[in-house]
């Protein structure tokens, strides 16, 4: 098998497991549906003071389902001892991590959305012209977040504590993207042009490179053994 | 070999104090409270190259499967974090008297701030991890990418802070090439730096005598 088929196996596979319990989808949608109400009410009713901090408030449930989806990368594998299994794929362990990242980013997508869809319903966020360049700053920051976010499962799956470890480990390295998202995602909402945010886009990208790359390359030395 | 250089630190350390309180002038606007910054500014300068030397033994790690870089890395983590978290106190307490707060949200204070979180998860990472072996591999995974991430924190946080808001009472004052105020911080920068070598070394050998009584 080539090493595309091999990533595209891997993802197919935890897509599938998804599709048919649909356990991690159903949760994050219930989720961050609570989230919504959460956030209504600690930042209370008045519509102005909502407006100045939607943006970040926005990626605040973004990243937290993040957290939640990203820390389950590997659970599957390991509640159903098929651990072994994912390791005795032949070849270069990258394709399993190409293939983990594609499966979660498609499935962070579909929360991200769904909370999108619910704030503009319930927070009465007017997306307008704002949703390509939006759609640009999602995608990248969601690339950004599961790159580092698989990797991360992957190294604290077999850990002590790993639901506190690995918030623990991801958010700090995560503040550039988190930066950069909100940032981008506040000037878009004022009606500004995606040529406006460049600088963020291209920290944006430059970040996701790094990430990624490192981790294909170091993915290896984490499954080992 | 590590006595020596433990003696040499401690006599670097005095030479600094002396030189910080006695040759450094008074700074005419800040007062005596300036003198902090031949402990501060030494202490932040350290912790970058613990952090640095953390990522090269990293790499090394990884490459090789040395142990030795392994606690090298360690090492280098533990006293960075300790050297990070004294230098953001320190500025904390120059902060209140000179800026009238003990923090704000300044882009070189956040990046030093994130550093700090990142590299307490380094440690943390490595406090949950029993087998020796699998701890070096995860947290030289880590160490590279908390490395090559802090290029990116350090220009998302100086956008942050700059695009909207420009530095304001950031400056404190009397850094300006004056060789009185240069030679103090650059001996105590020498005495931290040495500080920093003897504590690598004296927490690596504990390291390596801890993984021979358990092998």
């Amino acid at each position: 098998m080539s090493y595309a088929r091999r990533a595209l196996a891997v993802a197919w596979k935890d897509l599938a497991v998804e599709r048919r319990s649909k356990e991690t989808l159903n949760a994050l949608v219930f989720f961050s549906l609570l989230l919504l109400f959460v956030f209504q009410f600690t930042l209370g009713g008045d519509r102005e003071r909502l407006a100045a901090v939607l943006p970040g408030v926005l990626w605040l449930g973004f990243v937290l389902s993040a957290l939640l989806a990203l820390g389950r990368t590997f659970l599957v594998e390991r509640e159903h001892d098929c651990w072994e299994g994912l390791l005795l794929a032949p070849g270069d362990k990258s394709a399993i991590y190409l293939g983990k990242l594609a499966g979660n980013l498609a499935l962070m997508l579909v929360v991200e959305a769904l909370v999108l869809g619910l704030f503009v319903v319930f927070f009465d966020i007017d997306l307008g012209r704002a949703l390509p360049g939006l759609l640009v700053v999602v995608l990248l920051g969601t690339l950004g977040l599961a790159a580092v976010g698989t990797l991360f499962a992957a190294m604290t799956a077999n850990v002590r504590a790993r639901e506190l470890l690995f918030p623990v480990l991801l958010l700090p390295v995560q503040i550039p993207v988190l930066l950069a998202t909100v940032k981008a995602t506040e000037a878009l909402l004022l009606g500004e042009p995606l040529g406006a945010v460049g600088h963020w886009v291209k920290l944006l990208l430059a970040a996701d490179v790094v990430y990624v790359v490192v981790s294909l390359l170091t993915f290896d030395v984490v499954l080992e053994a | 070999m590590v006595k020596t250089l433990g003696w040499l630190t401690a006599a670097a350390l005095a030479a600094g104090l002396v030189m910080a309180f006695g040759v450094a002038p008074r700074e005419v606007t800040q007062g005596n409270v300036q003198r902090i910054m031949y402990v501060h500014v030494p202490l932040i300068l350290a912790s970058y190259v613990a952090f640095v030397v953390l990522a090269v033994a990293s790499l090394v790690y990884l490459v090789r499967r040395d142990p030795a870089a392994d606690g090298v890395a360690h090492a280098s983590g533990e006293v960075g974090v300790m050297f990070v978290g004294l230098g953001i106190a320190t500025g904390s307490i120059w902060g209140k008297p000179t800026w009238g707060t003990w923090w704000t949200w300044d882009a070189r204070l956040t990046s030093v701030a994130i550093l700090f979180v990142m590299y307490l998860g380094y440690l943390l990472l490595r406090g949950t991890i029993d087998d020796p072996e699998r701890a070096a591999r995860y947290c030289a995974v880590l160490g590279i990418v908390a490395a090559l991430d802090i290029p990116l924190v350090h220009f998302s946080v100086y956008w942050w802070r700059t695009l909207h808001q420009p530095p304001s009472l950031m400056k404190p004052g009397g850094f300006t090439g004056s060789s009185s105020i240069l030679w103090p911080l650059l001996v105590n920068l020498l005495a931290f730096i040495l500080l920093y070598v003897y504590f690598v070394a004296r927490r690596a050998r504990l390291l390596r005598a801890q993984a021979e009584a358990i092998a």
